[in-house]
């Protein structure tokens, strides 16, 4: 019988191992190669366990260490938590096997130095998963940023040193300028950093500061995407699509999302907003990055660009759950954690595959190519209809969950709003699929796509037929992070 | 025979580097000079851990130098507050030697090496004795030959570069100006006061009415020691003193002379003119926090334009000392502290980046400038990670030294100042990331000029930069020791009341 602790310990620390063993396997590529998904079977069943004891209503503690009085490292698994932990491992399984597909099908260099830092950067975002307190999240928050550099300049050119700059500036410069000193507000005027279920800050913050106090943290988490600190998604998409695919649709954004989640609800807490007001000017900001990035992304030829911008979209959702300050509006978001995560990595790994089977990066070029590569733009469609939000697709309990949060707090206008960027969502999206299809091909390409790289795109995409019939468990967990 | 050595401790770690100076002097043979340094660097740093603990159980350990008893005597004062630049000076001072060994021979001509150790010790004898000395005229004597030193050691780098002999004239001068600047305080105060012992003067201030002989004596003292700390904008000498002299020794001063004054700063401002309160919440909001605040930025933004790596690091030394003076000014216990911690913080970390630097140097043999170091990183991979890690805890990120002292000193500057001065703060360290980023990148993804493919890192030259790195780790996972001993020193130092 293993404790709880000790799986929190497996879940965090097997990615830590693969990133610390694979320099020393660079001689065995097999072995090298193989770890990486066998640390995810281990960091997923410590998840799962980790789980299943979050849902019977347990809080699984652990202390790390003190860095000096008041400041620990420790990791306190709260539902959101939980659910975010469980994504990220889960997917990392397959992200894993993907990216040795598309490593050896695109023959890139420094393939060791990509896995390690690869595995590095899920340890963080686990790690930030499972963060107990404010300090714990910050520290791994930048450690994730740190650890993705790498890997967004894998290619050593100018292109990607340009990207690799934006991408620090607004995540580092952001984070410094306005988290950093927002935690550190928080721990003046309460004296802790431990997060709690109903808030910390009501009683102990004026109102009039709340405003002010939550738009340092939401310009301070940049990792969220929101306008105008979006721009290094896009630009970060120089990156192998691996990357793209597990880190800037799963673990970085995600860890992105998470954090304003669990600022909202663990530091101000939903009552607290809700009674405030103060993050009424949140919705207009998320409603307008969601509305303008959606447009964007219309117009975008590139395919890794207009899911990168789809993406942002999308993850104004997360955000717009939270800001509404219902319990309705946070599950929404929750759930929207788990159904994009599935829906997102699908897409990308398509993408990839094209690119690396048919070396199409374009979507112009797409026309006709249905019929070499079926599997993979049925899956993208599939992918595509949960996005949008239609049943029997995961995709549609989150949305659900968002309106229904838009009527109990009052907002009207976003689910018009909500409406708007469904019908975009179907036009951007579908596109793709239906150029592939329905239109007559104008080159003929050999198609070679690996099949490390197929199995896993067609497993991540019925995920998001599963997560339809099997929310459950999903939904369970954010009853329990809003308390019901 | 132990008691007696245990007793005059407080002496010996002044006398001890201070006496073998001279002998070391004498010695032709160059490795035998660096074997003598060393084994005197370390026996100083086993005294000041020694004083450590016993500050430990005493909290104030009062000398008096020759049985004569203060305010008479001359004394010399270890408390929770000098230990702190003691046991940096002796530290950076033993690590900065260490790494010498081979740095020296390859900058130096083999007759001077000993001259150059000779005057190292005289140096590190002169700082020591500044903060342990509780003496107004003894510390000026002490702040005299610290300085003389360090001008004849920045002279020594003339046979690479004859800037330095420009740069070792400046710093002559302006630290001339210093000293007289504090010995002209030091007579005015002495007029008043009519004693040199720092705790009589107090003592003796607190019977007395603000006067105008008080006031230009405070500010004659306080301007001198703000020379010799560098604070913006009396800081034109060190630039060039740290890129011109020979590279150990810009590690050691780099790491400890201005740490020395800055602690007698505090010490001036806190402790000696308690009494006159009014004066120093006037010259802390008015002068010196305005003064600091410009040091941040002005400071980054010279290093960030600026492309020789060694002035680089000088110029962002210059914002860092605005860090300290900034902590100080705020003048809360909790923010004092905050400067205390990151004194110790950033003589490990710009410790580590000058030896980073002097590596890399050394690999390549020429003077390191941005271009130089393209692509550098795959050639020398040990030295490549302690200069980010360094270069990291410089910004204030986690897990690092310099982040705890960012930490400390964002959350005293909230709790007193608000919202503003944070973002001051951030925003310069931010700023700062641009010129550390550019080093890393240049380092990390330019490519690799042909002629330093054959680089091998050497385990000599790496070693040290590895304990310090270590240090820079270390310190930021379990900051207790820091912090409390910067906390205690702020209590000391502030008072129970305040």
């Amino acid at each position: 019988m293993i404790s709880i602790e000790n799986y929190i310990l497996l879940t965090i620390i097997s990615p830590l191992l693969v990133c610390i063993l694979t320099p020393f396997l660079s001689n065995n590529i097999f072995l090298r190669d193989t770890i990486g998904p066998v640390g995810g079977v281990f960091s997923s069943w410590g998840a799962i366990e980790i789980t299943r004891s979050v849902l019977n209503g347990e809080q699984p503690t652990i202390e790390i260490f003190e860095i000096a009085e008041g400041l620990t490292i420790s990791f306190n698994i709260s539902p959101l938590g939980a659910i975010f932990g469980i994504v990220a491992s889960f997917l990392w399984v397959f992200a894993a096997i993907y990216s040795v597909g598309y490593m050896r099908g695109k023959k890139e260099k420094n393939q060791t130095r990509f896995f390690a830092f690869y595995a590095a950067a899920i340890h963080a975002a686990l790690c930030i998963a499972y963060s107990g307190n404010l300090l714990t999240l910050f520290i791994f928050y930048e450690i994730l940023t740190f650890s993705t550099y790498p890997l967004i300049t894998h290619k050593q050119d100018e292109v990607a040193k340009k990207s690799g700059r934006i991408y620090m500036t607004i995540l580092v410069g952001s984070s410094i300028l306005f988290l950093l000193p927002a935690i550190i507000w928080v721990w003046v005027t309460t004296g802790t950093l431990e997060m709690s279920q109903n808030g910390i800050l009501s009683g102990k913050l004026d109102p009039k500061y709340a405003p002010y106090l939550l738009m340092m943290f939401v310009f301070g988490i940049g990792k969220a995407a929101l306008i105008p600190l979006h721009s290094w998604l896009p630009a970060a998409m120089v990156a192998p699509t691996p990357v793209s695919a597990l880190l800037h649709a799963v673990a970085v954004v995600k860890a992105g999302v998470f954090t304003m989640l669990i600022i909202l609800t663990n530091v101000f807490g939903i009552q607290y907003l809700a009674d405030t007001g103060s993050s009424k000017w949140l919705i207009g900001l998320a409603c307008i990055t969601l509305i303008s990035t959606s447009i964007i992304a219309i117009y975008k030829d590139d395919l890794k660009a207009r899911l990168a911008y789809s993406t942002i979209s999308q993850l104004s959702y997360i955000t717009l759950g939270g800001a509404l300050a219902s319990s309705y509006a946070a599950q929404g978001a929750a759930l929207h954690i788990v159904t994009h995560a599935a829906g997102k990595i699908t897409l990308f790994f398509v993408a990839g595959a094209i690119y690396v089977g048919a070396n199409i990066s374009k979507i112009s070029e797409l026309n006709g190519q249905g019929k070499s590569m079926p599997f993979i733009f049925l899956a993208f469609f599939i992918a595509s209809l949960s996005i949008i939000g239609v049943p029997p697709m995961g995709g549609s309990w989150s949305k659900l969950f968002l309106m229904m949060g838009a009527v109990e707090s009052d907002y009207l206008f976003v689910i018009i709003v909500l409406c708007i960027s469904t019908i975009m969502n179907v036009y951007y999206l579908m596109e793709i699929p239906a150029r592939a299809f329905f239109t007559k091909k104008i080159k003929n390409i050999d198609v070679k796509i690996p099949n490390l790289m197929i199995i896993p795109t067609m497993i991540t995409c019925l995920f998001t037929i599963i997560l339809f019939f099997y929310i459950e468990p999903f939904k369970n967990l954010t009853l329990l992070m809003v308390g019901k | 025979m132990i008691d007696i050595f245990i007793n005059n401790l407080p002496i010996l770690i002044v006398t001890v580097p201070l006496m073998m100076s001279l002998f070391v002097v004498l010695v032709t043979n160059s490795y035998l000079s660096f074997l003598l340094t060393l084994a005197t660097t370390f026996i100083t740093f086993l005294i000041a851990i020694l004083l450590y603990q016993e500050v430990q159980s005493y909290s104030s350990i009062s000398y008096a130098l020759g049985n004569w008893l203060p305010p008479l005597g001359i004394e010399y004062i270890i408390d929770h507050v000098s230990i702190i630049p003691i046991i940096i000076i002796s530290g950076i001072g033993f690590l900065a030697t260490l790494f010498a060994y081979k740095i020296m021979p390859s900058e130096l001509s083999d007759s001077s090496i000993s001259k150059t150790y000779g005057l190292w010790l005289l140096a590190i004898s002169g700082l020591i004795g500044l903060v342990t000395t509780g003496d107004a005229f003894n510390l000026f004597v002490f702040l005299e030959i610290s300085s003389l030193a360090s001008v004849a050691l920045v002279a020594m780098g003339a046979k690479q570069d004859r800037q330095a002999l420009i740069a070792a004239y400046n710093y002559l001068i302006i630290g001339a100006v210093g000293a007289t600047f504090y010995v002209i305080g030091v007579g005015l105060i002495y007029a008043i006061t009519g004693t040199l012992n720092l705790a009589d003067i107090t003592s003796k201030l607190a019977l007395m009415e603000d006067n105008r002989a008080l006031i230009a004596g405070f500010g004659f003292m306080v301007v001198g020691i703000m020379v010799k700390a560098a604070v913006f904008p009396l800081h034109i000498w060190l630039p060039r003193a740290y890129a011109y002299a020979p590279s150990a020794v810009s590690i050691l001063l780099a790491a400890t002379a201005t740490k020395a004054s800055l602690y007698i700063l505090a010490r001036i401002l806190f402790s000696v003119f308690l009494p006159s309160e009014n004066i120093v919440s006037f010259t802390l909001t008015y002068i010196i926090l305005p003064l600091s605040v410009f040091a941040m930025f002005g400071g980054t933004i010279m290093a960030i334009y600026e492309k020789d790596i060694k002035r680089l690091l000088a110029h962002s030394s210059i914002a860092q000392i605005g860090y300290i003076t900034l902590a100080f000014s705020i003048g809360t216990k909790s923010s004092v502290a905050a400067g205390f911690i990151h004194m110790s913080n950033h003589a490990l970390i710009k410790g580590g980046l000058f030896m980073a630097i002097t590596s890399i140097s050394y690999y390549i043999q020429k003077r390191v400038t941005i271009e130089n170091l393209s692509g550098l990183g795959k050639a020398m991979p040990i030295t490549f990670c302690c200069f980010i890690i360094c270069s990291l805890s410089l910004a204030g990120l986690p897990l690092t030294a310099g982040f705890i002292s960012k930490l400390y000193l964002i959350k005293s500057a909230i709790s007193s100042e608000g919202l503003w001065l944070s973002f001051m703060i951030l925003f310069s360290s931010a700023l700062s990331l641009i010129y550390l980023w550019k080093m890393i990148e240049t380092l990390w993804l330019s490519p690799l000029n042909k002629k330093d493919i054959k680089i091998k890192e050497k385990p000599v030259i790496y070693s040290s930069l590895l304990l310090i790195t270590f240090l820079n780790i270390y310190f930021g996972l379990d900051a207790s020791l820091i912090v409390n001993s910067s906390f205690n020193a702020s209590n000391l130092l502030l008072g129970i009341n305040k």
